[in-house]
């Protein structure tokens, strides 16, 4: 299916959020997740699963003012 | 010193970790400000890369509290999410709430602003809102519960300092309960200063130490300013007048 991560066309067979963050390299990685403008805590995202144009924002630690 | 929901800070100073030529110049500069708070944001990080991972390394090091924001957020919902997803990275129930209401200005929207402090406080946030000087405004969100305001000095990232003085000292006198902080707009450590002298808690700054041509050594000046600012406070500074009066004594002044 296809889905939107960060802003970018995602082509994916994973069936979780948690899936996802796994096939890109994410899936230990220090990061928060939301789908379609929902956050999703960690503990979630192995039951969140995931439909053709969800949009999924994938966020880390930055410098911020 | 000031006490943020219930967490007392060493420091009059909070500063934010942007926009520095490099990591060992960040630290550095905090390093010379002794600033207690570090203001940090999330971001989308590209595939592959570990910048987040190597960024939270560096501001863990740094031995401060953390008090992550919503900058750049327009709407309600891209705040809450924002701080949603700040309080899972950072660990923390501190959030720095900014709704910004204008592209140019990057001022508050202040109605989007106390609606989306009360979700957020009614989820177990301690928010810190980015808002301006206006008391209504000011009103509503102790109202909606936050013990902290950061009223603007200026607009985000000018360096024009404290553009209304009166309207930052009656908001002050108003809230004498809680803590306060000038937060944005601050380019020189006199400018610290002197929020710190009309009885502010702290204040909050970034640009002013990131963009010097030496950032640790601003830091470093805007340390000393706040710490002036905080003596001259306490001590009960003189009443100002229009009128000249002279200060050596005028009896006894030779006749000639």
């Amino acid at each position: 299916m296809k889905i939107i991560v960060n802003g970018e066309a995602v082509e994916t067979t994973s069936l979780t959020l948690a899936a996802l963050l796994t096939e890109l390299g994410k899936g230990d990685a220090k990061v928060a997740t939301s789908l379609n403008e929902t956050f999703v805590p960690k503990t979630l995202r192995a039951a969140q699963s995931l439909s053709d144009g969800d949009r999924v924002e994938v966020v880390a630690p930055r410098q911020g003012g | 010193m000031p006490t943020f929901y219930g967490r007392e800070i060493a420091s009059r100073l909070m500063l934010g970790t942007a926009q520095y030529p490099s990591p060992a110049v960040l630290a550095d500069a905090f390093r010379r400000s002794g600033a207690g708070i570090a203001t940090v944001s999330v971001r989308r990080e590209a595939g592959g890369e570990q910048a987040g991972q190597d960024f939270w390394t560096l501001i863990q090091d740094l031995g401060v509290a953390v008090l992550p924001n919503t900058a750049g957020c327009h709407s309600v919902r891209e705040a809450v999410t924002t701080a949603q997803m700040a309080r899972e990275l950072f660990d923390t129930n501190w959030i720095k709430l900014e709704v910004i209401g204008h592209a140019d200005t990057l001022q508050p929207d202040p109605f989007g602003l106390v609606d989306a402090a009360e979700q957020l406080i009614n989820e177990g946030f301690e928010v810190f809102p980015y808002c301006t000087e206006d008391l209504v405004l000011c009103e509503r969100l102790v109202a909606a519960g936050c013990k902290v305001l950061m009223p603007w000095g200026a607009p985000i990232g000018t360096g024009l300092g404290l553009n209304n003085i009166y309207g930052l000292r009656s908001l002050r006198a108003h809230f004498p309960e809680i803590a306060m902080v000038v937060d944005a707009g601050l380019g020189l450590p006199s400018q610290a200063a002197h929020a710190i002298e009309l009885g502010y808690d702290a204040v909050l700054l970034n640009t002013a130490v990131a963009k010097a041509g030496d950032p640790a050594a601003m830091a470093e000046g805007f340390a000393r300013a706040v710490e002036a600012g905080a003596l001259a406070a306490a001590a009960d500074p003189m009443e100002s007048r229009d009128m000249a009066a002279p200060s050596t004594p005028v009896l006894g002044k030779a006749f000639l």
